[in-house]
Order: C-alpha cells, then sequence, then structure tokens
C-alpha cells in the first residue's frame, strides 16, 4: 500500500532566514467563489472613493487681481510659470509651486486681451489700449518700462506668436503681423477678410503647419488664413459667435471654438462644414477654452460661473468645477504637466484646480500605485452598471446652473418639438433633419 | 515541373493551417519547415494545452466574434477574447509553481483494498509531524458537535450538554478555551476567522470571542438547531426548532431576513459555498434551497422517503450529496436538481461532509465511511463508487458530527464519546491561496485580510443561484419589459381591423371574416370586436342573397338554375 500524507515543510511558508512571509498563490477557479460579485463590490469601492476624495479645488495664486482676470498665457518653457491679465490693465506673471506672484506691472491702460510667451521668455501683453508690449519678468524688476512696444490702430483682442519665426499675430478688427525682430512700429503684414470689418475675438497659430493661421469674430466667422500668401483660406458662419479657439496639440489640423451658444465644437480645418464633436453642458455662453497637452482632454471656462472639463470623444463633460465665491470664469488654463487647471474670473482671482478632482500629488509608494492603477482598471470595466454609473456621474452643481440647464432642457425640447411639428405639416417637401454637428454653420465660403 | 510546384506547395499550405490555429508558433514553423510530422504535432499539442487550459481557468464559453458586424465592437472583443485567452494561458504555466502535492493512499496490488488501511497503518508510514494530527479526544458531556474554522487552523467541539471547547491552532494544541454554559448546546460555528465563534444554545444564539469571553446574545435566533455561516456576505444563518430560518449580519449586527420553512423542525442544515444558498432539510424528505431574498424556498426537491438526516454541497456547488433515514445517501447534480446515484447505508447516514477534494464521508451509527469519486466535474456521466475509499470506526461511539478540516489530509468526528481526529491522505487542497484562505497567516496578515474581507462584503441582495449574474444583460426582464411596452403602445381602434378584413374574401368557408370568427369564437370572448365582425358578416350574406334573389326574378324560371347558391 502507498500512503502518503499531506505535509508542508516549513520553509514552504517562511524561507529560511527570511523574515518574510511567504503567499503562495493558486489560482485555481475553485478556490475563488464570488470572484464577479467580489470584483464588482471592489469596483463599487472604488467609485465610492474618488467620489470621496474628490476635492478639485487647490487654492488660489496670491492675492489675485483688483479687477478680472481675462487672459492667461502659460510659459511653454516652465512647467511652473505663467502669466495673467487683467481688467485693469495689470499683468502678473506667477510661480506654481509658491502659489505666489513673482513679477507685476501696470503693463497697459485697459483690458488686456491677450498674452503669450516668446521663445526666449519673455512675454508679449496686447490690450485694449491699442499697443503691444514686450516684457522681461525674468530679468527686470517689477514695474519697469517694457522692452518694446507697438502701437495700433484698433484695441488688440487677442496675440498668438509664430511658431519659428520671430513674429507674432495680433488681432483687432484685422490680424496684424509684427516682426519682434525689426522695431517697426508698422506691421509687416495685415490680414483680413474682404467684407468684414467686425472685431477678432481670438487668433491662433497652428503649431504644425506653422503659416496657418485661424480666427473667429464677432461677425460669427471662423476664418483660416495663409501667411505665405497673406491671404485668406476659408471662411465659415456660424450661429452665434465664438469666443475663444485653440488647436489640438496632437492632432494639430483639429481646432476647437468655444462658442457664445454655449457649447464647444470640435472642428477639422480640412472641413469646416461640419463639427467632429458637439461638446454641450454649460448653460451659458463658453469664454475660454484650452487643451491638455496630451490632446485628448480639455478644459472650459464658462459665462455660468463654472468650468467644466471634457474627454475629446464625448459630447458631456466629464466634471464641472465651482466654488460659492468664483464669478463668470473669463479664462482657464490647463498645465504642461497635465495635473492641474488654473482659471481666471470676474471676482480676480486666479485658481488652481486638481485636472483629475480625486488624484493626490505627493510619492505614492508602489503598492497605492498598484491598488490606484488596478482602481482605474475596475471602474472602467464596471462602468455600466446603474449603481456605480449613478454614483461616478454624480455631482453637486450650482442651484443656478441647474435651474439654468432644466429651463434650457426644456426650451431646446420645445424647439425640437416645434420643428417635427413643422415637418409633420409640411407636405410633400419636407425639410431635410439637420445633423446636430452641421447645425452650427451656417455657411462656408472659399 | 508542374509537380514539382504542387510538392512545394501543399507544405506550405499545411504550415498555413498550422500557423492559423496557434500564432505563436508561427516562428518557429517558418524556421524548420522540414520534419512536417513533428511540426503538427507540436501544433496539436499546443492546441490542446490551450483548451485544456481553458477548459480549467477560463470564463465561460467564448464569444462568437466573427458573427459581429459591428467593426469597433468587433476588434474590441476580439482584444478582450485575446485577453481572456492569455489570462488562461497564464493560469495554467503558473502551474509549475505550485509546490505541493495532494497525499494518496494507492493499492499496489488487485488483491490489496484501501478501506482495509487503519489509521496505525497510516501513522506509521507518514511523517511524525503528520501524524500528531490524528488523535483521540475522550470527552463526557458529548454528544459532541465540531467544526474547523475557515483555514482549518482552529477547531471548535461544542458537547450536547453543554461543554464547548475551542482549540486554537489544533495542531500544536497549545492554546484552547473551554467553557462549561450548563444549558444544551446544538450546535457551534466558527465566524469569518479565528477570533470569534457563535454557539447555538437552549434559548438563544450567542456570540464568543476566542477567549470565551461572550460578545453578543442574538435573541433573534430562537432554539436554533443548526447555525451556518456565509464568509463572503458576513451572515450567520440559523434554522430553529420551530422551522424559523433567520439571518444576521454579523458585520452591522442587523437582522437581515427571516422566514418560516413551514415544514416542522428541521432535520439537517447546510449551505452551499459557492452560490451562498442555504439548504434545509426536512421530515418530510425534502431539501428547501433559500437566500435570504425570497420568504419562499427557490427550490424544493425531493430528496428521501423518510426524513433527511445530513447533507452536504460540494465546493464549487455542482453536487449535493443527502442522506436521509430510508438508509440510502443520494448523490445530486444541483445543477439540473437531479439524482445521480444512490447508495444503500447500513444504518441512517447521521452526518455527510465533502472535502475539498470530493472526497465524501458519512458517519453511520458507530462508524464513518470515506467515498472517493462519488462525483467528478470532468465526466458527462457520472459513475458508480464500487467501495468505500476508506473507513473508521466500529468501536461503540455513535457518530453525531463528521467534520472536513479545510486544507489538510484530517477529518474530525465527534461523537458521543468525544472527538476523533483521523487521517485521510488526498482530501485536502494541497496548494492554498494565501490572499484567499492562508492556513499559516500570522496576527498582521490575519488583521489585514479582515479588513479586506470586509472592504469586500457582499451585499445580501446579491445571493442568486447563479453567483455570476452581475454584470450579465439580464435578458428575461428585458423581455418582460418589452412586453409590457407592447401593452402600452397605442391599440387599434375598434372596428379598424374589421374594416380591413371586411375587404379581403367572400362570405363562404375561405372568407376572412369567417376564419377571423371562428379563431376570435374559441375564446368565448365577445368584445366590440366580434359583435362588429359578425354584423358585417350577417349584413354581406344578407346582400349576397338578395343579389342571387334579383338575378332570379330577372333569369326567369329556365335560367334561375345559373344564379348560383348564395351564401
Amino acid at each position: 500500500m502507498k500512503i502518503k500524507a499531506l505535509s508542508r515543510p516549513t520553509a514552504s511558508i517562511r524561507a529560511s532566514g527570511a523574515d518574510v512571509a511567504r503567499q503562495p498563490r493558486n489560482l485555481d477557479p475553485a478556490l475563488h467563489p464570488f470572484e464577479k460579485a467580489r470584483e464588482y463590490t471592489r469596483a463599487l469601492n472604488a467609485t465610492k472613493l474618488e467620489r470621496m476624495f474628490a476635492a478639485p479645488f487647490i487654492g488660489q495664486l496670491g492675492r489675485g487681481h483688483v479687477d478680472g482676470v481675462y487672459s492667461m498665457a502659460k510659459d511653454p518653457n516652465s512647467l511652473e510659470h505663467f502669466a495673467s491679465g487683467s481688467g485693469d490693465g495689470v499683468v502678473k506673471v506667477w510661480d506654481l509651486s509658491s502659489r505666489d506672484e513673482i513679477w507685476q506691472s501696470q503693463a497697459h491702460e485697459n483690458i488686456v486681451g491677450g498674452m503669450s510667451w516668446t521663445r526666449d521668455r519673455k512675454l508679449l501683453t496686447c490690450a485694449s489700449d491699442k499697443t503691444v508690449k514686450l516684457h522681461d519678468p525674468y530679468n527686470t524688476a517689477s514695474n519697469s518700462p517694457p522692452l518694446a512696444s507697438w502701437l495700433g490702430s484698433n484695441a488688440f483682442t487677442s496675440i498668438s506668436l509664430h511658431r519659428s519665426q520671430p513674429s507674432f499675430a495680433a488681432a483687432s478688427s484685422q490680424i496684424s503681423i509684427y516682426d519682434i525682430s525689426r522695431p517697426s512700429q508698422e506691421p509687416s503684414q495685415t490680414l483680413s477678410w474682404p467684407t468684414s470689418v467686425d472685431t477678432i475675438n481670438s487668433v491662433a497659430f497652428n503649431q504644425s503647419e506653422t503659416s496657418l493661421l485661424a480666427t473667429c469674430g464677432t461677425d460669427r466667422s471662423l476664418v483660416l488664413y495663409d501667411l505665405r500668401t497673406s491671404s485668406p483660406l476659408h471662411r465659415s458662419i456660424m450661429t452665434l459667435s465664438a469666443n475663444a479657439l485653440a488647436w489640438n496639440p496632437i492632432e494639430p489640423f483639429n481646432l476647437a471654438l468655444a462658442s457664445e451658444d454655449h457649447n464647444l465644437y470640435l472642428f477639422d480645418s480640412r472641413n469646416l462644414s461640419r463639427a467632429l464633436n458637439v461638446y454641450r453642458d454649460h448653460v451659458a455662453a463658453v469664454m475660454s477654452l484650452d487643451w491638455s497637452p496630451t490632446g485628448q482632454e480639455l478644459v472650459s471656462a464658462s459665462y455660468d460661473r463654472s468650468i467644466r472639463l471634457w474627454d475629446r470623444a464625448s459630447g458631456h463633460s466629464r466634471d464641472i468645477y465651482h466654488t460659492k465665491r468664483m464669478q463668470r470664469v473669463f479664462s482657464c488654463a490647463w498645465t504642461p504637466d497635465n495635473a492641474y487647471i488654473l482659471s481666471g474670473s470676474d471676482d480676480g482671482n486666479v485658481r488652481l484646480w486638481r485636472a483629475r478632482a480625486s488624484d493626490r500629488q505627493g510619492v505614492k509608494s508602489a503598492r497605492q500605485r498598484q491598488k490606484l492603477e488596478y482602481d482605474e482598471k475596475l471602474k472602467e470595466r464596471y462602468k455600466h452598471m446603474p449603481e456605480i454609473r449613478r454614483i461616478a456621474r454624480h455631482r453637486h452643481i450650482p442651484k443656478q446652473v441647474k435651474k439654468a440647464g432644466e429651463i434650457k432642457s426644456e426650451e431646446l425640447q420645445a424647439l425640437k418639438r416645434r420643428e417635427e411639428n413643422r415637418r409633420k405639416h409640411a407636405g410633400r417637401d419636407k425639410p431635410s433633419r439637420k445633423p446636430e454637428r452641421e447645425k452650427m454653420v451656417l455657411a462656408t465660403e472659399e | 515541373m508542374p509537380s514539382q510546384t504542387r510538392t512545394r506547395e501543399r507544405p506550405r499550405k499545411r504550415q498555413k493551417v498550422a500557423a492559423d490555429a496557434t500564432p505563436d508558433t508561427d516562428t518557429a514553423l517558418t524556421t524548420r519547415p522540414k520534419n512536417q510530422q513533428h511540426l503538427s504535432a507540436e501544433a496539436a499539442e499546443l492546441a490542446r494545452h490551450t483548451s485544456e487550459a481553458r477548459k480549467q481557468y477560463g470564463r465561460g464559453a467564448r464569444v462568437a466574434v466573427k458573427s459581429i458586424k459591428d467593426k469597433k465592437q468587433r476588434g474590441n472583443l476580439q482584444r478582450l477574447e485575446e485577453k481572456y485567452k492569455n489570462a488562461a494561458l497564464r493560469a495554467k504555466e503558473s502551474e509549475i509553481l505550485l509546490e505541493h502535492e495532494a497525499g494518496f493512499l494507492e493499492a499496489e496490488s488487485a488483491l490489496e483494498r484501501t478501506y482495509k488501511v487503519r489509521q496505525r497503518d497510516i501513522k506509521e508510514n507518514v511523517g511524525v509531524q503528520t501524524a500528531r494530527k490524528g488523535f483521540e479526544l475522550r470527552l463526557e458531556r458529548g454528544p459532541y458537535r465540531c467544526d474547523y474554522s475557515r483555514n482549518g487552523r482552529d477547531l471548535l467541539l461544542a458537547g450536547r450538554k453543554g461543554h464547548v471547547a475551542c482549540v486554537l491552532d489544533w495542531r500544536s494544541g497549545e492554546k484552547s478555551t473551554e467553557l462549561q454554559l450548563g444549558e444544551t448546546v446544538r450546535d457551534v460555528k466558527w465566524l469569518n476567522n479565528d477570533q470569534r465563534f457563535a454557539v447555538a444554545q437552549k434559548e438563544h444564539v450567542f456570540i464568543y470571542s476566542n477567549d470565551g469571553v461572550e460578545l453578543h446574545q442574538l435573541r433573534d435566533h430562537k432554539e436554533a438547531r443548526y447555525l451556518e455561516y456565509l464568509p463572503y456576505h458576513f451572515l450567520l444563518a440559523s434554522v430553529g426548532n420551530a422551522g424559523w430560518l433567520k439571518y444576521t449580519d454579523t458585520s452591522t449586527g442587523q437582522n437581515i431576513f427571516e422566514a418560516s420553512t413551514h415544514l416542522g423542525t428541521p432535520t439537517a442544515f447546510g449551505h452551499n459555498p459557492w452560490n451562498a444558498i442555504t439548504h434545509v432539510g426536512h421530515q418530510n424528505g425534502q431539501v428547501t434551497l433559500w437566500s435570504p431574498n425570497s420568504t419562499e424556498p427557490l427550490i424544493k426537491i425531493k430528496a428521501h422517503r423518510g426524513p433527511l438526516r445530513s447533507m452536504a454541497v460540494d465546493r464549487e456547488g455542482r453536487y449535493m450529496v443527502s442522506a436521509g433515514d430510508d438508509l440510502t445517501m443520494k448523490v445530486w447534480d444541483i445543477r439540473m436538481y437531479k439524482d445521480l446515484q444512490t447508495y444503500h447505508l447500513p444504518r441512517p447516514g447521521a452526518s455527510v461532509a465533502i472535502s475539498d477534494r470530493n472526497l465524501v464521508s458519512v458517519g453511520w451509527n458507530t462508524h464513518t465511511d470515506i467515498w472517493r469519486g462519488l462525483f467528478d466535474k470532468n465526466l458527462a456521466e457520472q459513475t458508480r463508487a464500487k467501495m468505500p475509499y476508506m473507513e473508521w470506526g466500529g468501536e461503540g461511539q455513535i457518530v453525531e458530527n463528521v467534520r472536513w478540516c479545510p486544507l489538510d489530509d484530517v477529518l474530525g468526528i465527534g461523537h458521543d464519546k468525544g472527538f476523533n481526529s483521523i487521517i485521510v491522505p488526498g482530501a485536502g487542497e494541497a496548494n492554498f491561496d494565501a490572499l484567499e484562505l492562508n492556513p499559516y497567516e500570522n496576527r498582521k496578515q490575519r488583521q489585514e485580510a479582515e479588513v479586506k474581507a470586509l472592504l469586500d462584503k457582499l451585499q445580501p441582495g446579491t445571493i442568486s443561484l447563479n453567483p455570476n449574474f452581475i454584470g450579465r444583460l439580464d435578458l428575461a426582464s428585458h423581455e418582460q419589459r418589452m412586453r409590457e411596452k407592447d401593452l402600452d403602445a397605442p391599440k387599434e381602434k375598434p372596428g379598424e381591423k374589421i374594416k380591413a378584413l371586411e375587404k379581403r374574401g367572400g362570405t363562404g368557408r375561405t372568407g376572412k371574416l369567417r376564419s377571423y370568427l371562428r379563431k376570435k369564437g374559441k375564446r368565448n370572448i365577445v368584445d366590440a370586436d366580434v359583435v362588429r365582425a359578425r354584423e358585417v358578416r350577417e349584413a354581406k350574406k344578407k346582400r349576397v342573397l338578395e343579389r342571387v334573389e334579383k338575378q332570379r326574378v330577372e333569369y326567369g324560371p329556365a335560367l334561375a338554375r345559373f344564379t348560383g347558391k348564395g351564401p
């Protein structure tokens, strides 16, 4: 008779000389009952924890501005410095790690419309006082006079730097291209759509096709210009004007538009008759937007006193940020390290937020990181379960925003109903339904 | 020339087939195109390995990816299927890391019988440490019931007359607590770990800590006869003398469910470790299956002719073994609720237990039999075991209760004269998963595991016959919803259908109206539609009669035969 009974040597529990207990695994499913139910429970807990830890607001920077903050510019050569411009013409440069200002200047006499950092880390600002000025915040003291200034004929609203050449475009009712290297007051080039005289709200150079320039203006137009031919390429007329535009840093042919009609639009610059995506959740005009450095996410600032974060591919925001004291938000920026968001609002404060509300900074142990990654995967896997979806989507939003949202959806439904009724009674030549992604483009001109 | 090309062609084709079946061997195949026989054998081996891994570690059937029309979804599911396949293969490969082998008892010649092996023989043939696991305790306040903690490290003994002994780490036998409760003790059960246990006493159920301090009195559990503990849900279930089944959440202390079985005093109690359904055995030979979500049993099985004595479910929730007063022991497939085999016992089986490796022990009168191969999940058709694997007893002690020690080759037998621990080679799972149940855990690990278990606690609402229903599409209620939706749909206006039918067919046997009325008439319901149909039909008949009458007059007596008969 052969007899063997189970016996486990002590070395299998703890290796000799080691003080760490071994933890052998056996992946036989029979040893792991309820695996799906337990995994679901973990996913549910992970979702709850994410919402519990969601604390997006970090703090405000320094003591803010005296007037509203209407423009912002990230220093492309630094992770921690950026500039903000206020309604009273003051420009401040901030340090994110100390959350304090490092330089300030009464640069202008009126609203600072746009700012841009040059390649040699100087700051270009433009304002409604018809001037563009060049400052050197890192090497000069606060309130020192500008290095250079350009005087235009109209109030400037926006500025954008050329990717490779030392020139910039400043927008008023036309686009003026100035050369930084030559101290000439005259623009080297001016661009405008032949029939348009309205103010241009925003201008942005494409970073890949560097002579391409996009503008949006109060005449509800989105125009593309080419510097090489110094002529406009294309114009689309929207239902309402856009307040800001930004090129996607990763997909350089795509640009996003912050519109007065509460929506954001993603356009392919090669086909401006149709949006790639429509982002709708805001309940007031969108004043500013910025891409995350990964090009996968968007941040938008709105007149409804809130900031929303969007996935590039989905039509509704993934998060909404607000505080009791934050007023109309006029500018926002995604920091180059993809971890923070900056917002400037009418109350003069510059606020710092987390890009992912439940993230925490600081060094994490390998175990903690592993756990967070595991939780992330679980949430992804079970995101469609009703309970998990409900918890993940739940947000506290200001009463006014909620109310306005309800009213807005009712109004939209009424419009839709009216249109459907019209179609129903239109007789034989029914108007064809227009896709939502084409509705806002009224006309395109080459 | 053509013959040459053909010979070249053939191996290439075969190669491609092999490469399709096993993308991993693709490179190996192209580098060594000579030995076709060898290669196909290798490929076949790999395919066999994959299918084996799938069978053992896969999670159900594959999705038929090719039939999905949506490109994106097809891509996603294909990627997912690939991941599942790799996971199964990896799990299979990780088998080489399993370091222990299960015990066995094997006859070396055709004449030897394993059931003739006595405990003395086993102890002589195994190591000293292992031999110490077999022992006998002579105790006086019997009959005794026993329970091992979930990781098999701690032992609990309870004598009917009020003696409870809690032995922590029974293999070393260093620390034990004894309680003399002075009243009837009907059952004992370890809770989640070795810290607490529940005792069903005369009036109520009590919870004690492992050093014998009374922690809680569960007054709701009146005269509990049997206890069961559902570890993943933290539920303590009891069934009392009056036939009431009660569940208490031991993590919050809430009584979450109670229901009457309406079948009098229960005779057996057990639970299915795979789906946490409790099984109650009754005087009339029934086994009822309960979840804490329904006041009616989910399933009733008429298992035995006389009263049921005991039952047990295997760890994968596929088979149940029950014993009754009708001197039989039955093996059930509890996925189909079908009995597979019936075995006869000399006396009614008092207690049945199933081990990790599916050994079945049944205690009857003074004996305990251990059976191997009563069921096998890998067999389509279950075979009948010819003789027991091992036997024990026959020395005058009436067996009350048998329990397997988890993760070890040990069977605990409680009887009227005390308790016996016997060694049964091949009973226990050799390779434990330390993150699930760890028999060697230290204090820190135990504390951590307790917190983890509490975080992963499953809600009692999720207990159902299929434990993996979470995350699946609920097709049944979807269908139900669709049906309800149809009821809400705007109905046809009464008479509309009849109007449509009126235009089709004549008034004769083939008329649509006639067939409509025939179908409707069967149901014996007279509604507006039927009335209208009758009216229309009558009117139609009348019209035809009138026409015929008119023609008769017109044709005159000679031609009247050409007018037709009418309806």
